[in-house]
């Protein structure tokens, strides 16, 4: 075992193969937390669709939770990638193919152009809306039916009665869930590298081929996700202590 | 992008079909490891032995706090290592395919033991005490008792991860081996028609997993109504 190895010269990008694994874990938390960003606003929206009484809105939600839960993330991301380019008006796929990679250059050692970090993040953010829309619907459904009746009754409009009585008690409830999902999103933005985003995944695999300390490389990126997801899950655990709503048992997980 | 072929899936329909076989045969190998390893971490996990629980909890917590892919990289690395040093083998002692078998039942034991584990703990204490009182011993209680009742709870979540299971042996696709998702890429860089071999794909990954949940809901009602 040689873990001096982290500290060699590294051929390209960075300066030793210890900058290759902080490389990837910057591109995994960008990738992360760009594509959270997507997922948690479509979720929302999605998921709020599945309850209103609107016949057509629930029908579209269901569509959209159904389509992008039964077809595998590593076929999606195929199909964000290689095929949305071909199937859109040529001059737009041409854009996203020749010119969106020049648009700027990635920092932080990327050896990847803007283009495969675009498809990527879109991928894994609406993938992602599709569990997080079911979330936040079961958390809308978790509260009692009362409430709306009770908020209706008063005079309040049915987007009035989401906003000040049901969306304030189901964020509270799907928090914990969240964490989950947030992890999850951590954990399948490693689907990227094959479509060529160098996040922590990919590096350490580069780093075994070019060194072939395998079982170093894959030990460092293993301890990095455990460090990761061990500081979300601690951090959030404060935050839905504060925030639980009192008789609604949700425990956070890893998965 | 000009007119579609769509003919491209019948020409290379025999190695499609290959491909499928592959996938379907990974599932299953992994559906039926990963639930009876599963059963035994989830029993382990729950023993009064901290020398079980411990290392039991352990490994769970790992492979579920890295990528899949991450697993399966590590499990292609070590399977052909830990083998050849027991058989002492060199080289090809093992190949592609069952680094991968072995990759998904270790990573689909853990996901499995979790679903188990908590199957086990819905049933009453009492059962397995009155168990205990009529003199079965410990196998006798979770065969007889225990594990009949939380296999039949827990059967729509069991069922339910079977098809996330179905959709992730598209993974191995990162070792390269011919899976139905593999089979298409392949056709694909052959004859340049990879709009069509993935959408392929993807609608029959669509059709297979759509089938599959409805019928999981369908069957959970019915369990519903049963109890």
């Amino acid at each position: 075992m040689d873990w001096n190895v982290f500290l060699e010269q590294a051929p390209s990008g960075g300066k030793t193969y210890l900058g290759w694994l902080a490389s990837g874990l910057f591109w995994t938390m960008a990738v992360s937390l760009c594509a959270w960003a997507i997922a948690s606003v479509v979720g929302c929206v999605v998921g709020v669709a599945r309850t209103t009484p609107l016949a057509w809105a629930r029908l579209l939600g269901t569509c959209y939770v159904e389509l992008f839960r039964n077809i595998p993330l590593l076929v999606q991301m195929f199909l964000w990638y290689f095929v949305m380019p071909e199937v859109i008006p040529t001059a737009w796929g041409d854009w996203l193919k020749q010119d969106m990679p020049y648009l700027l250059t990635l920092p932080f050692a990327a050896q990847f152009s803007l283009w495969e970090f675009t498809a990527a993040v879109l991928c894994l953010g609406l993938y992602t809306a599709s569990r997080v829309a079911e979330q936040v619907r079961s958390g809308i459904e978790s509260a009692p039916q009362g409430q709306t009746s009770a908020g209706l009754a008063m005079g309040l409009t049915l987007p009035q009665v989401y906003r000040y009585v049901k969306l304030p008690m189901a964020f509270r409830i799907v928090i914990p869930p969240m964490t989950s999902e947030f992890l999850t999103i951590f954990k399948n933005s490693s689907t990227a590298l094959t479509i060529g985003v160098l996040e922590l995944t990919a590096q350490s695999r580069q780093i075994s081929e070019y060194t072939f300390k395998t079982f170093e490389a894959f030990t460092a990126a293993t301890l990095i996700y455990i460090v990761v997801t061990m500081t979300v899950i601690f951090s959030m655990r404060a935050l839905e202590r504060r925030v639980a709503v009192p008789g609604f048992i949700a425990q956070a997980s890893g998965r | 992008m000009g007119e579609f072929d769509w003919g491209v899936i019948w020409t290379y329909r025999a190695s499609l079909v290959d491909g499928m076989i592959t996938s379907l045969q990974l599932f299953a190998i992994a559906l039926a490891g990963g639930i009876f390893f599963g059963t035994l971490l989830a029993m382990a996990r729950l023993s009064r032995w901290k020398a079980l629980s411990v290392p039991a909890a352990g490994f769970v917590n790992l492979i579920r706090a890295i990528p899949f892919i991450m697993a399966i990289f590590w499990f292609y690395f070590l399977t052909p290592m830990i083998v050849s040093k027991f058989t002492g083998q060199q080289g090809e002692a093992v190949g592609p395919f069952t680094s991968a078998v072995v990759a998904f039942i270790m990573v689909e034991s853990a996901y499995y033991s979790e679903i188990i584990r908590a199957g086990i703990q819905s049933i009453p204490s009492g059962q397995p005490a009155a168990a205990h009182a009529l003199g079965l011993n410990y196998w006798q209680s979770m065969g007889y008792v225990v594990l009949p009742q939380a296999f039949r709870n827990m059967l729509p979540v069991m069922l339910t991860q079977a098809v996330i299971l179905f959709q992730d042996t598209s993974l191995v696709y990162v070792v390269a081996l011919k899976d139905f998702l593999g089979a298409a890429s392949k056709a694909g860089q052959l004859t340049g028609r990879i709009v069509e071999l993935y959408l392929f794909v993807a609608v029959v990954f669509f059709i297979i997993c759509l089938a599959a949940s409805r019928a999981v809901k369908r069957l959970q009602a019915n369990l519903a109504v049963a109890r």
